[in-house]
C-alpha cells in the first residue's frame, strides 16, 4: 500500500510540474501584465515615458516576453518555488505565502460551514427521495435542488441581498465586520457575532447551489442500491423498511458519497471567488480574483499551485476513503 | 407504415399483433395505475389491522401454502403485464413442490407474491388468496395481510434462497453480521453469542469447513458456491416452515449443483420443512420433487405428481419440454426446440396462449381459454385436446 502512495505521490509532483509550467506561460502571455496595469493612466498623462515602464519592467522581470524568456524566468520562479518561496505578490506587497496563510482561513470557515450544511440537508433528502421514488416529496426535493443548481451563484447573491439586506434590512449587505461600529478590544464574543452575522447570506449561497448536487448524487445511488439483489435478501430476511434503508441500503451507498464528499474537503480552502466578490468578503477568492486583473504573477502562480495541490490532495484523499469504506478494495 | 403511424410512439409486440400506443393513450394509462397503485399501496400500507380481516381457513390442513386463484399484476407504461394470471396449487407440509417455466412464466413472481416481495409499486396482487399456516396453527391470507404484519413470517417462517449468489449477499458487511441479524430479529431473547453461536452451527449444518473463518469474511472473498451455502445457512436459521428457492442453482457450475440439491434435500428432512423449488431445469425437478407445477405465460398449464408429469405429460407445451431436455438414452442428433416464444404478456388474448406455437392446435384453441381436466386426483392439464369440443373435433381430423 505504501508504495502505492509514493507512486501517486511521484505521479502528482508531474502533474504539478505541468501544471505549472502551463499556468506560468498563460499568465505572462496575457496582453496586459501589472506594470501595464499600474502605468497605463500615467503614460496618459505624461507623467511617465514608455522608457519609464520598461524599466520598471525590467525590474519586475516582466521585460522579455520571448519564449526563451519565459523559460528563463518560469526556471527561476521554480527554482525559488522548490525552496518553498513562492516570492513578492506585486499587487499585495508582502510575500505570497504570507497573503495565503492570511486570507484562506476565512474562505475555509464559509466553505466549511456550507459543507458541513450541504451534507445534514442534502443526504437525508437524497435517502428519502430515493426510498419514496416518484412521489410528491420526490419531485418536490429534486425539483428544488435543480433550482439552486442551476442559478448562478451571483444572481442567487444578488436577489438574496436585494430581499434580505435592501429590502428588509435583517442582514448586512457586503463585508466582514460593521465598519460604522466601534468594538471595545475585549469584547471577542461580540465582535465573533458580528462575523457571524455577516457570514449567514455568503453561506446561504453556498449552501442553496451545493445541496442539489449532493441530494441528486445521494438519490442516484441509493436507487441503484434499492434495487440490488441483497437489498431483496436484507427483505427476504423479514428487516423493517427502516433497518433495510438505513442499515443496509445507506452503508452501501455511503461508499461513493464518503469518497467524492473527502475528495472535497481539501477543496474548502481555495474559496469561492465570485460569491466572495459579491459580497466583498476578503477571503482567498476575493484576493485572487484582484490579482489575477492586475496581472499580479507571483500571486496567480502561488494561488494556482495551492489549488493544484489541493485537488490532488483531495484525489489522494478520496482514494484512501475508498479504501476504508469498501472491503473489496485493496490499494496496490 | 402510413403517415399518421409517425406520430404513434410506443411499439407494443402482443402474442400475434403489434400495437402503437399514442402519447394521449400513455397518458391515460400512467393516469389509471398511478390511481390503481395507490389504492393498493394504502391498503398495505395500513397500520393496527385487525386480524380477523386476514385470517381465513386451510382448505387442507396437511398443506402449509395454497395460492388459490392468485393474480399479480404489474402496472407499467405501456399497459398491465399480467405476469400471474389465476394461478392456484397446494405446497404440502414436507413436500417439495417443483415450479417450471421458462423465463418469463410468472414463477418467481409467484414466489415473491408469497413473501410479498413484488417490486413496488408497479407490481401489486390484485386477486386471489394466498393462504399460509403458521406454526400455531393460525391460516393467514398473505395477499391481505399488512406489511408489518409480514415482517413477522419473512425470514422467520417462510425463507428464500436466491438465484444469484453473488449479489444477494451485502458486499460491505462481514457473513458472520448478515447471519446474526436473522436470528436476533427472530428469536425471542437472542443474544449477540446465541445468534453467532446459531450461525456457526448452520454454517455447519451446510458443510462449511473452517467455519470461524468464513464467518469473519466478507462475501467477495467467497466463492459463488460457498455464498450460496451461506444463502441456504441464513434460509436455515430460524427453522423455517417453508424455504423458497428461485433457480438455487442456475447460477452455479455443474459440480457445485448437485452438491447444492443434495444439501437442500438434507436440510428438508433435518428441519421437516417443504420447499418451493422454482427452476427450469426438468433434470432438477425429477431428482428433487414430489409435485411439479408446470406454468407458462402467467398460468398454470399441468399439475401432478413428479411421476404422473414425467411418465405421462398431458399438455403439448410439458410434451416438448419433456423432448427439449438432454438425455443420454437416445441418440437424436439434436435438441428439440419448441418454435416461437412466450407472449408478451400486455395484451393476451382470451384464448390459449400457447395456441400458436402449438402442434396440436385445433380451431376452438384460437377461440376460447381451456379448463383444467382431471386425469387423476393429482393430475391436471389445461389443454382442448382432452375436453368438450376440442375432443370431438380432434376425433373428427382423426376420421
Amino acid at each position: 500500500m505504501w508504495k502505492y502512495f509514493l507512486r501517486r505521490i511521484a505521479l502528482s509532483l508531474l502533474i504539478l510540474l505541468g501544471v505549472s509550467a502551463l499556468i506560468y506561460l498563460l499568465t505572462m502571455l496575457m496582453p496586459a501584465d501589472y506594470i501595464d496595469n499600474q502605468t497605463s493612466a500615467a503614460v496618459q498623462n505624461g507623467s511617465m515615458t514608455l522608457e519609464d515602464v520598461q524599466r520598471l519592467k525590467e525590474l519586475y522581470g516582466l521585460a522579455d516576453k520571448s519564449f526563451t524568456g519565459i523559460v528563463k524566468s518560469y526556471a527561476a520562479w521554480l527554482r525559488s518555488t522548490m525552496s518553498g518561496d513562492l516570492g513578492f505578490s506585486f499587487l499585495y506587497g508582502r510575500p505570497v505565502t504570507d497573503v495565503l496563510a492570511d486570507y484562506i482561513w476565512i474562505s475555509f470557515m464559509i466553505a466549511f460551514l456550507s459543507y458541513i450544511f450541504q451534507i445534514i440537508i442534502g443526504i437525508p433528502m437524497g435517502i428519502k427521495a430515493a426510498a419514496n421514488q416518484y412521489s410528491g416529496y420526490d419531485y418536490t426535493v429534486s425539483v428544488f435542488a435543480m433550482a439552486g443548481t442551476a442559478l448562478p451563484s451571483f444572481f442567487l447573491s444578488a436577489l438574496l441581498m436585494n430581499v434580505l439586506s435592501i429590502k428588509w434590512g435583517i442582514f448586512p449587505l457586503q463585508g466582514l465586520v460593521t465598519a460604522t461600529k466601534i468594538f471595545p478590544a475585549d469584547a471577542h464574543f461580540q465582535i465573533l457575532l458580528d462575523k457571524v452575522w455577516h457570514l449567514i447570506l455568503p453561506i446561504t449561497v453556498l449552501t442553496v447551489l451545493n445541496v442539489g448536487g449532493t441530494m441528486r448524487f445521494t438519490r442516484t445511488n441509493m436507487l441503484e442500491v434499492l434495487n440490488s439483489d441483497y437489498i431483496r435478501t436484507a427483505r427476504a430476511k423479514g428487516l423493517s423498511e427502516q433497518v433495510v434503508t438505513y442499515k443496509h441500503a445507506f452503508r452501501n451507498t455511503m461508499i461513493p458519497l464518503v469518497t467524492s464528499l473527502s475528495g472535497m474537503l481539501p477543496g474548502l480552502f481555495g474559496g469561492a471567488m465570485i460569491t466572495e466578490t459579491v459580497f466583498a468578503i476578503p477571503g482567498i477568492g476575493y484576493m485572487a480574483l484582484r490579482a489575477t486583473r492586475q496581472g499580479d504573477i507571483p500571486f496567480i502562480m502561488g494561488y494556482n499551485m495551492f489549488l493544484s495541490i489541493l485537488t490532488v490532495l483531495g484525489m489522494l484523499i478520496s482514494d484512501v476513503m475508498y479504501m476504508v469504506v469498501d472491503p473489496r478494495v485493496k490499494l496496490s | 407504415m402510413g403517415f399518421f403511424d409517425r406520430f404513434k410512439v410506443k411499439k407494443v409486440e402482443g402474442v400475434d399483433d403489434t400495437m402503437y400506443l399514442t402519447l394521449r393513450e400513455e397518458r391515460q394509462i400512467t393516469k389509471e395505475n398511478t390511481k390503481i397503485i395507490r389504492e393498493f399501496e394504502r391498503q398495505k400500507n395500513r397500520k393496527n389491522v385487525k386480524e380477523e380481516e386476514y385470517l381465513t381457513q386451510m382448505k387442507d390442513p396437511s398443506n402449509v401454502v395454497e395460492f388459490d386463484n392468485l393474480h399479480t399484476y404489474f402496472f407499467t407504461e405501456i399497459g398491465t403485464v399480467k405476469a400471474v394470471n389465476g394461478v392456484s396449487f397446494d405446497i404440502p407440509q414436507g413436500k417439495i413442490v417443483g415450479v417450471v417455466g421458462e423465463s418469463g412464466c410468472g414463477k418467481s413472481v409467484t414466489s415473491l407474491s408469497l413473501m410479498q416481495l413484488v417490486q413496488a409499486p408497479q407490481g401489486q396482487i390484485v386477486d386471489g388468496s394466498i393462504r399460509y399456516l403458521d406454526s400455531s396453527g393460525k391460516c393467514y391470507d398473505i395477499a391481505k395481510m399488512p406489511k408489518d404484519k409480514m415482517l413477522e413470517i419473512r425470514g422467520k417462517e417462510i425463507s428464500m434462497i436466491f438465484q444469484e449468489p453473488m449479489t444477494s449477499l451485502n458486499p460491505v458487511f462481514k457473513i458472520g453480521e448478515q447471519m446474526d441479524e436473522v436470528v436476533l430479529l427472530h428469536v425471542d431473547g437472542a443474544t449477540p453469542e446465541s445468534a453467532k453461536a446459531r450461525s456457526i452451527e448452520m454454517l455447519n449444518l451446510v458443510g462449511i469447513a473452517d467455519v470461524e473463518k468464513i464467518y469473519n469474511n466478507y462475501p467477495h472473498e467467497l466463492s459463488g458456491g460457498m455464498r450460496q451455502r451461506v444463502m441456504i445457512a441464513m434460509a436455515l436459521a430460524c427453522d423455517p416452515r417453508l424455504i423458497i428457492a428461485d433457480e438455487p442453482t442456475t447460477a452455479l457450475d455443474v459440480t457445485i449443483q448437485a452438491q447444492i440439491l443434495e444439501l437442500l434435500q438434507n436440510v428438508k428432512d433435518k428441519i421437516n420443512g417443504s420447499i418451493m423449488l422454482i427452476t427450469h431445469d426438468l433434470g432438477v425437478i425429477a431428482e428433487m420433487a414430489d409435485l411439479v407445477v408446470v406454468m407458462y405465460a402467467g398460468r398454470i398449464i399441468e399439475k401432478g405428481t413428479v411421476h404422473e408429469i414425467f411418465k405421462n405429460p398431458k399438455h403439448p407445451y410439458t410434451i416438448g419440454l419433456m423432448k427439449s431436455k438432454p438425455s443420454g438414452d437416445t441418440q437424436d442428433d439434436r435438441l428439440y426446440s419448441i418454435k416461437g416464444q412466450v407472449p408478451n404478456p400486455i395484451n393476451m388474448p382470451d384464448y390459449c396462449y400457447f395456441c400458436n406455437r402449438c402442434d396440436h392446435a385445433m380451431k376452438i384453441c384460437s377461440e376460447e381459454y381451456p379448463e383444467l381436466v382431471e386425469f387423476s386426483p393429482t393430475h391436471m392439464a389445461a389443454c382442448h385436446l382432452y375436453y368438450g369440443k376440442g375432443l370431438l373435433e380432434q376425433k373428427k381430423g382423426k376420421e
